[in-house]
């Protein structure tokens, strides 16, 4: 890390540093855009993945927190800069170097008004067009009059804005249409069954074969990030149940590692591994009902009964010990909220015993299905670049040839101890997709094996002070999610509330990347991409 | 749940009560029935799901928990070919436009489900600046059902419970509760449109 300061420090001398838990740059906003290029480019620091840019709010300025990481090195670094300016606050866009950044910074301007100058794409990402204030400042009016529940429809542009800086250092204001003056263009959702929960395509075609697609979201989005501002760190956690509730125990594990961090608690080792268990558990039944409905998607009604076969049993035994079939609010601050149920082992056994089978039958019925593989072969080719330039991780990210999992990327919890591979294939299509999951089914599986017998004796809870408060700083915490990178930022001004706390879910992207990979591709195969990009609308929005 | 709780049911009794009292014509009353008793049971789900209700609602339809056992399985995927509508999930802000379109769109005599706690009052994220604090403003609720998420059984007491109202409403003329659903509309009408 010491290594990296001294090269930025020479190249860009009015950077500043701070050690947190990963190496944090300051910078003024005027070369921002050249260290992120460098950064980016040159081949000691390649820092090709941006994971999230945090919008924030410091009361006497407003800011960013890029995270960046470099897949061929794996180090991490943080870049923030900020602006006093908060009448018409503005930060140069990073939207030419990752792709993603369109749409990072179109939430950040979404949430605390931030323009981004150079961003071709400068709308509000989840709220109206005519919402008023941004929501995630501090001095933000919650007033409901000022922004009502209305049954009116909402006013829609077919206009974006994208802001220039001219060579005298204005900054010009411009218009720029979403689709073409002729565009044919058909709108997808929010209510439609195969866009998997409450999202909009407006696609333009050209006949059967999709030109651009921009992808209208917002129709779920809960404001999660600020309504943790005001709740206790305890309380923040039974939010992370609804974001992905597939995902519900990894996501607890994720805030529950941050807090842990900042906290300096350890939770016990029966903890660390119920923990593990459960979010392999996790894993086997969200690509369970990814299977189900994925295939369900492509007309393959039968598999999704085959499938939620096996999610029964897992949510039973969860059931068992959580006391819930859903929203299971089961890790803790410490540890879990309680010991396992005494069926448990037997339980589990009895899973892994049957697993094998199932998912024999399920590429019996379906992977070498030849109406299957017509549809999902060579169909929504990802390649290895764009996954990266777009944020796509999880399987999805496997399925194009990029070792993302955070598993073995940054170990967390018992995950080094343990022998499993990280499933990886090259194609880059859906099928690559598909048989992913089904692989890493087996390897979840082979997770459980070796914990099963071999769960410590002990506590299940650390000992936690009963009114936690955070010292002041910031962390950021990865996880594996089961679609994904799933990552938290707090930060804490000492109070037991965060000051901030952002969710950076993998889902996103997983959205984001639809225009790129479907344009060019016919409209039926718009299903089969979007079914095996598996992204869950709640998650993405918030 | 013991079986006797099951059928001791105050509302539906009041309810019958209620239409009884006015009186009807016995050649009605048997067209009456003998209509109501196919309705009840072919309800058809609009299938509408937001958030995290909705994936209970999956389970219900699979074998497990089966909801074709009451003929509730024919889930449509447009509102103009179901009977009811089981919102299962959080309503914010962009999505009620939306949503009380797709209520407009139900072909007549329609019904809601309200499920799950955030359907009923916004749930977990009533303080949220972008939710819906109840689905009871937009549109008129036949049936709460709480929970978060409420259990695929709760949902099929749910349903039942729905469809027992339909066997003692009116389907002609009389006292019936198509006319609230009335009431409601012209309390709460969506600007530009006059029916
Ligand atoms: S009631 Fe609970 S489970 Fe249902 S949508 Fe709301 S948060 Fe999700």
């Amino acid at each position: 890390m010491a290594n990296l300061q001294e090269k930025i420090a020479a190249k860009f001398p009015q950077a500043t540093f701070e050690e947190a838990d990963i190496l944090q740059v300051n910078i003024p906003d005027a070369q921002l855009h050249d260290l992120a290029k460098t950064l980016r480019d040159d081949e000691d620091f390649a820092f090709d993945y941006l994971v999230t840019i945090v919008g924030m709010d410091w009361t006497d300025s407003l800011g960013c927190v890029y995270y960046l990481t470099s897949t061929r090195h794996s180090h991490h670094i943080s870049i923030k800069t900020s602006t006093t300016d908060r009448d018409n606050p503005m930060l140069h866009s990073l939207a030419d170097l990752w792709r993603i950044a369109v749409f990072y910074e179109r939430e950040v301007y979404d949430f605390f008004g931030i323009i981004f100058i150079g961003n071709p794409d400068m709308r509000r990402l989840f709220l109206s067009i005519d919402w008023k204030g941004y929501p995630l400042r501090k001095d933000y009016d919650m007033n409901p009059e000022l922004n009502p529940v209305s049954i009116e429809n909402e006013r829609q542009s077919d206009f974006t804005y994208t802001y220039v800086e001219t060579p005298d250092g204005k900054v010009e204001k411009k218009e720029v249409p979403i689709f073409k003056e002729d565009d044919f263009v058909v709108n997808i959702g929010p209510q439609h069954p195969a866009t998997h929960g409450v999202l909009r395509f407006r696609t333009a075609l050209d006949a059967e074969t999709i030109k651009k697609i921009d992808v209208y979201m917002g129709y779920i989005h809960r404001g999660v990030e600020k309504l943790c501002e005001n709740l206790t760190y305890p309380q923040t956690l039974h939010f992370m149940d609804r974001l992905d509730y597939f995902s519900a125990h990894n996501y607890h594990h994720g805030l529950c590692l941050c807090i842990e961090k900042a906290a300096g608690i350890e939770a016990p080792r029966r903890a660390q591994v119920i923990r593990v268990m459960m979010d392999e558990l996790s894993r086997i039944a969200s690509h369970c009902l990814f299977i189900g409905t994925f295939c369900m998607d492509l007309g393959a009604t039968t598999m999704l009964f085959y499938t939620l076969r096996v999610r029964e049993q897992i949510l039973d035994i969860m059931e068992k010990t959580c006391g819930a079939r859903m929203t299971f609010n089961y890790d803790c601050i410490g540890g879990v909220m309680a010991d396992l149920d005494p069926d448990f082992v037997k339980d589990v056994k009895a899973l892994l015993a049957v697993l094998p089978d199932n998912i024999k039958e399920y590429n019996k019925v379906f992977t070498g299905n030849i109406i299957a593989r017509n549809r999902m072969e060579g169909v929504g080719v990802l390649t290895r670049e764009d996954a990266i330039s777009y944020a796509v991780t999880g399987p999805s990210g496997r399925a194009s040839n990029w070792a993302c999992d955070v598993r073995k990327t940054d170990p967390y919890s018992i995950y080094p101890e343990l022998d499993f591979e990280e499933v990886t294939r090259t194609e880059g299509d859906s099928m690559a997709r598909f048989k992913v999951r089904i692989a890493e089914m087996e390897q979840s599986a082979k997770i459980l094996e070796q914990l099963i017998d071999n769960i410590p004796e002990g506590d299940y809870c650390a000992k936690v002070p009963k009114v936690l408060k955070l010292p002041v700083g910031h962390w950021f915490q990865l996880v594996e999610g089961c679609r994904g990178a799933f990552g938290v930022y707090i930060e804490s001004d000492g109070s037991t509330q965060p000051y901030r706390l952002k969710i950076a879910p993998p889902c996103l992207p997983l959205a984001c990347v639809v225009d790129h990979i479907t344009s060019g591709n016919k409209i039926a195969d718009l299903i089969t991409i979007g079914g095996s990009l598996d992204y869950i609308v709640p998650d993405m929005d918030r | 749940m013991p079986y006797e709780a099951f059928k001791d049911n105050e509302y539906i009794e009041k309810l019958v009560s209620e239409l009884r009292a006015s009186g009807t014509n016995v050649l009605v009353g048997t067209l009456d029935k003998l209509i109501n008793w196919g309705r009840s049971n072919s309800l058809w789900p609009l299938t509408f799901a937001t958030s995290c209700c909705g994936i209970e609602f999956v389970s219900l339809g699979a074998a497990r928990f089966d909801m074709a056992r009451f003929g509730w399985e024919v889930a449509r995927a447009s509102p103009r070919q179901a009977d009811f509508m089981m919102v299962a999930g959080t309503i914010v802000n962009r999505m009620v436009p939306v949503f009380r379109r797709l209520y407009d769109q139900l072909a007549e005599p329609k019904y809601v489900i309200a499920c799950g706690g955030c359907a009923i009052s916004g749930g977990p994220f009533r303080k949220s600046y972008h939710v819906a604090k109840g689905i009871e403003d937009i549109v008129p609720v036949d049936v709460y059902v709480p929970g978060c998420p409420p259990r695929p059984e709760a949902m099929i007491y749910g349903i039942m419970q729905l469809s027992r109202k339909v066997k003692v409403e009116r389907f002609f003329g009389g006292v019936n509760r198509q006319e609230d659903q009335k009431k409601f509309l012209a309390e709460h009408p969506v600007p530009g449109v006059d029916d």
